[in-house]
């Protein structure tokens, strides 16, 4: 059989984007080869390392085992969109730097997108909910705790900030 | 890059049916979180997929005519684990599905993949048959639904036509007015874990709460196919609400399932926990159920 093209329409990082796909692409394929999203990590490909955890209309997914074709009609975000407009870090990014939740640096972007779904929720989540929801990423690096502390340190600095308002 | 031949994507249960039909090879993929995977390890090279990902009318929980709980096939466990109705009505299935891998897993995943697969270790399969849901499935012919114990055929066979796909899950209103259920998921990890085994317990009370009116409980992993244990619900049927009842349904858990060896767990460690996790089940039913258990 020839190769077999869809096109679709989606919003990646904010920005509109009309694209041919590849039935065969991967989301992550997507992302990294005709967007340069290279944040967007290949890990195990199989959908359970969460290098590759990206968001879907506000949901996080492993774009590994997500078919670029799905991709069609959906808001998509990755950790490049989280720049702000004068290539400024977000609070979050900032966070895993402070509590040393870096180390190789390769599990991070897909942390980060975990964290982002969880601190747009706006609310406080118990220790326990935190670990559930970021349970589905493999660190060889930091043991963890650092990038749970991170998670909870920015989660309540968004809450105070909130309050104060 | 995925090793895929075709890809047919369906708008609609009767498109997917048709494109079925014009390409009876073709496997049926919905979250993809097993097909995707095994087409990675090489297991499906150059398979056709038709995608039913697309079809929005099969997504979302609520009440049929009747007052059952209508599950679209294609509701992501999340989804379900967030669901006012499930919440409500069978806490335990959210519960259950919570356990299922990791996020990640559970904003893909749905129950209707999770039944189809045919697999043991589906932690929705054992609660879904310990409440006697119902599968509706629709092809060619037109609806028809059965008992999820008679869906199962074998390990990874479930009873599947031609054409035809499942597009719902009912748990009936007399399968789940009363009744207060647990699961137990036991695997060596707290997520992005296979059980070992996975027991779902439920039970009626009379209205005194001094006896069982009914009590029901199905494994994941016992066997090749998710089962019930019906001698033990037999043990437990019309019993006081007490310790000894509770010790001689979980005991005789033993005379209905047949876990195997394997590298995830040895058939007597399986047996032994079968019998420990069938009490604490039923202990937390009756509890929930406002039962109270004399020591």
């Amino acid at each position: 059989m020839s190769k077999q093209y869809k096109l679709i329409h989606c919003t990646i990082n904010g920005k509109p984007r009309e694209v041919m796909v590849d039935v065969r692409a991967s989301l992550t394929d997507l992302l990294r080869n005709d967007f340069r999203l290279t944040s967007v990590k290949k890990g195990c490909e199989v959908g359970e390392c969460g290098a590759c955890n990206v968001l879907i209309d506000g949901e996080c997914f492993n774009s590994c085992i997500y078919l670029a074709v799905w991709a069609d009609g959906k808001d998509i975000l990755t950790l490049e969109g989280l720049e702000g407009p004068n290539g400024e870090i977000s609070d979050i990014q900032q966070a895993f730097i402070d509590e040393a939740a870096v180390q190789c640096g390769f599990c991070t972007p897909g942390a980060i997108m975990s964290a982002v779904e969880i601190l747009n929720e706006g609310r406080e989540l118990s220790d326990e909910e935190i670990r559930i929801r970021m349970s589905g990423h493999l660190c060889r690096c930091t043991g963890y705790e650092n990038i749970f502390r991170a998670v909870k340190k920015t989660m309540l600095k968004r809450l105070e900030a909130k309050k104060a308002q | 890059m995925y090793d895929i031949k075709a890809l047919y994507e369906a708008r609609s249960v009767a498109d997917a049916i048709r494109l079925l039909q014009e390409h009876p090879r073709a496997q049926i993929i919905a979250g993809g979180s097993d097909v995707l995977v095994q087409i990675r390890e090489g297991r499906r090279a150059g398979v056709e997929l038709v995608s039913i990902f697309g079809i929005d009318a099969m997504r979302g929980v609520g009440y049929d005519d009747e007052g059952g709980i209508r599950i679209g096939s294609l509701t992501s466990f999340s989804h379900i684990a967030a669901s006012p109705v499930i919440k409500d009505k069978i806490p335990v299935l959210g519960e259950a599905v919570s356990l299922v891998g990791g996020p990640q897993i559970r904003n893909i995943g749905t129950i209707g993949g999770n039944t189809c697969n045919g697999v043991t270790s589906a932690d929705s399969a054992s609660t879904l048959l310990a409440w006697d849901a119902v599968v509706e499935l629709t092809g060619p012919e037109g609806v028809r639904r059965l008992p999820i114990r008679d869906f199962y055929i074998k390990a990874g066979v479930v009873d599947l036509k031609p054409a035809e796909l499942q597009t719902a899950i009912i748990i009936p209103k007399v399968s789940y007015e009363g009744y207060f259920g647990h699961y137990i998921k036991y695997a060596m990890r707290e997520a992005m874990d296979i059980a070992n085994l996975g027991c779902s317990v439920n039970v009626a009370l009379t209205d005194d709460k001094k006896a069982i009116r009914d009590a029901r409980i199905a494994y994941g992993v016992a066997g090749p196919v998710p089962m019930r244990a019906p001698s033990a619900e037999a043990a437990a049927k019309g019993r006081a609400v007490c310790r000894e009842t509770v010790d001689a349904f979980a005991r005789a858990v033993l005379c209905d399932i047949h876990p195997r060896d394997s590298w995830r767990a040895a058939k007597a460690f399986r047996e032994h926990i079968a019998v420990e996790m069938a009490r604490r089940a039923l202990t937390e039913s009756i509890r929930l159920a406002g039962g109270v258990i004399d020591e």
